[in-house]
């Protein structure tokens, strides 16, 4: 039998298929590898480490990494790059140390690090825990057990005053806010007496009075932690912070691996349920994570709608000539267009033109100051929407196209109209394809930044954009998105190696969201497709 | 050859006494942009009995069947002339109210159209979209019509999982039970074994016949057995034009002309 020659016999191009193949899967998996590593290892609580120097100088700090030194002339030289903490005292909490300049290093097993609200981590020792000029508690070992064990009240006050901040004293902001209107209404009408306005005053008073109770119980609250700690650096500095400053504390040279794996845990959880601090770079994401799912949300609203009635017009209705051919490559085309332009169209068509006569209508009381006619998550989510738009119309349109002509018929032939047929057989029909093109609508919305950064994605927003004050659902709000947080953080930050475990974390954090999402979707459409294809046995 | 005025448009002969008619058509033309399908043809489909349509394909034996519920409207460029009544109402008529009509007449297709819904659903949707809302009302339709087309026991026990998972032969018993729940005049079938296996095919065959005691039946069909098999009547249909109508025993045992006969005795077809 003759040999068929290997070009020939098709094996090559298997193999070349196939290792294009892998290579995609490679780059991929490793993509997502190094986001995980960099995102995850952030977290955990390494050692720290105390270097003595030949000129002197003591440093604390951990190791973040080591490299060959800069200056190849002297040889084979290494260098290890520490973060000291202590930003307050120190000029800069990142620093290169050359091996050479170090005489001697160990691990001390007190060493502390205290995570603070303000200026980073401090790595050192308590000195003391004072009351006023009272000192109630000196010493290391001593300071810490009494710091560790008035934390938690500590902490329960400081939510109490958030809480009275945020809600009470919300409301009477609010309260005051609408009155304030109702009297430049009066005023405007050219009433200067009368019951109406004795009214509006009575309220205004009665506001004030429960305004001064609130600051009262706020005072009293905020006499309750008056305790500042003392602590001192590895050289000696001694900085006095707040009680209620303080995050949490531990000395991670003497914690076991089960203790820095529930600590590890805990910073997970700050991560994703907490708010930002110090411009982003600690602290937790929870509200880029709600602005992120919550846009993602109203975007799916808006276009799920619009982008299948418009399929359905354009395939069930229109007459299949030369304008619905155009209109489709019209559509098909709008998905290339980059997305800054309709950041740009979003800013002058909704900002502006809707949001801008919409506050003329309605708002006006509240001018100059824009109520919709600034950026919000409704003109963002209604931006996206566009953006996304040609994606659910060509997989709606697919999906269509895949009805069989048969069982259109077999509707009109039971006298159902068109519109029933529309409706209620070819509709249900194509769901799993309406929920294909939504899942690459979500995916792509979530990802976007661009033409979010002009339509209402801020830095760091006061309040989420749903709260317990009426209507709950504060579209006109500015808010938080992961992806422009990554981009803030990641470029903005003014302490870029500080930053650096963030930006990894929170890239995690937007992958696994966007795959979340997909996930659901995902599943309920093959729930819906099983639902239509059951076997029923 | 006369098709103007058929010899047997009164079909008093037919077996079981003296029919009334249940469609008249009357010199119906019907031309695909510029291709004539239909030639000037002329019949009455008596009630209560089976009328079979055969012929080569493309003959027009499908598309005449579609003129009888104005299915062909949907098709573009298309051009009828002549009447057709069904109970004596003309339903080219420009008052008359297609989506109306076509409840009144069922359908069924070549293909077995199940929707993507569940049983229950499939049933229900003819009587819902009629306005018919209150729940034992739609109970008793569904059980009604799912007996009627001998599909009840089948399916009893599993009325609200899809349809798309019952067998062919069942999924186009479904479909005879869906066009059943509108009680209609008239029910087409459009060649509604060519999809199946022969044991479904007799079933259908069988709840054909069933069914001729309360409905009037007009059936296409490329199978001349299944036509000697079924039919009360038969029509044959050549190149548009009809050939030949008439009792269906007779047009398979004497047929009047000698093309009907080259067809029934399969010299060509």
């Amino acid at each position: 039998m003759k040999r068929i020659p290997f070009l020939k016999s098709g094996e090559p191009y298997i193999w070349l298929t196939g290792g294009a193949l892998a290579f995609c899967v490679l780059m991929v998996a490793g993509m997502v590898l190094l986001i995980a590593f960099n995102g995850l290892s952030g977290f955990w609580p390494t050692r720290l480490v105390r270097f003595a120097m030949n000129d002197g100088r003591v440093i604390l700090g951990r190791v973040e990494d080591r490299d060959l030194s800069a200056d190849p002339s002297e040889g084979k030289k290494y260098r290890i790059k520490v973060n000291r903490g202590n930003r307050d005292l120190d000029q800069a909490d990142f620093i290169w140390l050359e091996e050479s300049d170090v005489a001697e290093h160990d691990q001390p097993s007190d060493a502390l690090v205290v995570e603070r609200t303000e200026w980073g981590s401090f790595f050192g020792q308590i000195k003391a825990l004072k009351d006023g000029d009272h000192l109630v508690a000196e010493g290391p070992s001593e300071g810490l057990s009494t710091v560790i064990a008035a934390l938690p009240e500590t902490h329960r006050l400081q939510r109490q005053i958030v809480g009275i901040e945020k809600k009470e004293i919300g409301d009477i902001n609010e309260a005051q806010e609408h009155l304030r209107l109702r009297s430049t209404r009066l005023e405007r009408q050219g009433v200067t007496s009368g019951p109406e306005l004795d009214r509006v005053r009575a309220e205004k008073d009665e506001l004030q009075r429960r305004y001064d109770g609130q600051t009262a119980r706020l005072e009293d609250l905020k006499q309750q932690l008056q305790r500042t700690v003392v602590l001192s650096a590895v050289d000696g500095t001694e900085k006095e912070i707040p009680l209620a400053n303080i995050v949490r504390l531990y000395q991670p040279n003497r914690m076991g691996l089960m203790a820095k794996a529930g600590l590890y845990l805990s910073k997970i959880w700050e991560f994703v349920s907490d708010d930002p601090r110090e411009s982003n770079t600690e602290g937790g994401t929870f509200p880029a994570i709600f602005g992120t799912v919550m846009m993602v949300m109203l975007m799916t609203f808006i276009v799920t709608p619009l982008g299948v009635v418009a399929a359905v017009y354009l395939r069930e209705y229109a007459r299949q000539g030369r304008l619905v051919s155009a209109v489709r490559i019209a559509v098909n085309n709008l998905a290339g267009v980059p997305s800054i332009v309709f950041g740009v169209f979003g800013v002058g068509f909704f900002i502006y033109l809707i949001g801008g006569n919409l506050d003329r209508l309605f708002f006006a009381d509240y001018l100059p100051t824009p109520t919709l006619g600034t950026g919000g998550i409704l003109w963002a989510s209604l931006t996206l929407a566009l953006l996304t738009l040609p994606v659910v119309i060509v997989a709606t349109e697919e999906g269509l196209a895949a009805v069989p002509r048969d069982v259109r018929e077999a509707s009109l032939a039971l006298g159902a109209t068109q519109f029933e047929t529309t409706w209620r057989v070819v509709l249900p029909a194509v769901t799993p394809s309406i929920l294909t093109g939504l899942i690459l609508a979500m995916a792509r919305a979530a990802g976007e930044v661009a033409p979010l950064m002009v339509t209402g994605v801020v830095k760091l927003a006061p309040t989420l954009p749903i709260d317990g004050n009426w209507p709950y659902l504060h579209v006109d709000r500015k808010f938080m998105h992961l992806g422009f947080y990554i981009y803030d953080v990641g470029f903005q930050s003014p302490n870029v190696d500080a930053a650096r475990p963030m930006v990894f974390a929170t890239t995690l954090l937007l992958l696994v969201i966007v795959i979340v999402l997909n996930l659901a979707a995902i599943l309920l459409r093959n729930h819906l497709r099983r639902r239509l294809t059951a076997t029923g046995f | 050859m006369s098709t103007e005025h058929a010899p047997n448009s009164t079909p008093c002969a037919a077996p079981g006494g003296p029919a009334q008619p249940m469609v008249d058509i009357r010199s119906l033309s019907l031309w695909y942009g510029g291709s004539q399908a239909l030639k000037d043809i002329s019949l009455t489909i008596p009630k209560s009995m089976v009328t079979a349509f055969i012929g080569p394909s493309g003959c027009g034996k499908s598309t005449l069947l579609r003129c009888l519920n104005r299915m062909n409207d949907l098709v573009e460029n298309v051009r009828i002339q002549g009447a057709v009544d069904v109970n004596n109402r003309d339903i080219y008529s420009p008052t008359e109210n297609v989506d109306v009509l076509r409840k009144r007449i069922g359908m069924v297709f070549q293909r077995s159209t199940p929707f993507p819904k569940t049983i229950y659903e499939n049933i229900a949707f003819g009587p819902r979209i009629t306005g018919i809302k209150r729940q034992h009302e739609l109970d008793r339709i569904v059980e009604a019509s799912l007996s009627g087309a001998a599909l009840w026991d089948e399916v009893k026990d599993r009325l609200h999982h899809s349809a798309l998972g019952l067998s062919g032969g069942q999924q186009q018993r479904l479909c005879i039970a869906r066009a059943l729940a509108l009680k209609p005049e008239l029910i087409l079938f459009d060649e509604p074994c060519a999809a199946l296996d022969p044991i479904a095919t007799a079933k259908i065959e069988e709840l054909i016949i069933e069914l001729k005691k309360d409905y009037t039946i007009a059936i296409v069909t490329h199978n001349l057995q299944q036509a000697a098999r079924i039919s009360d009547y038969t029509a044959f249909l050549y190149l548009g034009e009809l050939v030949e109508f008439g009792p269906t025993t007779r047009m398979f045992t004497n047929p009047e002309s000698d093309k009907t006969k080259s067809y029934v005795t399969g010299r060509f077809g």
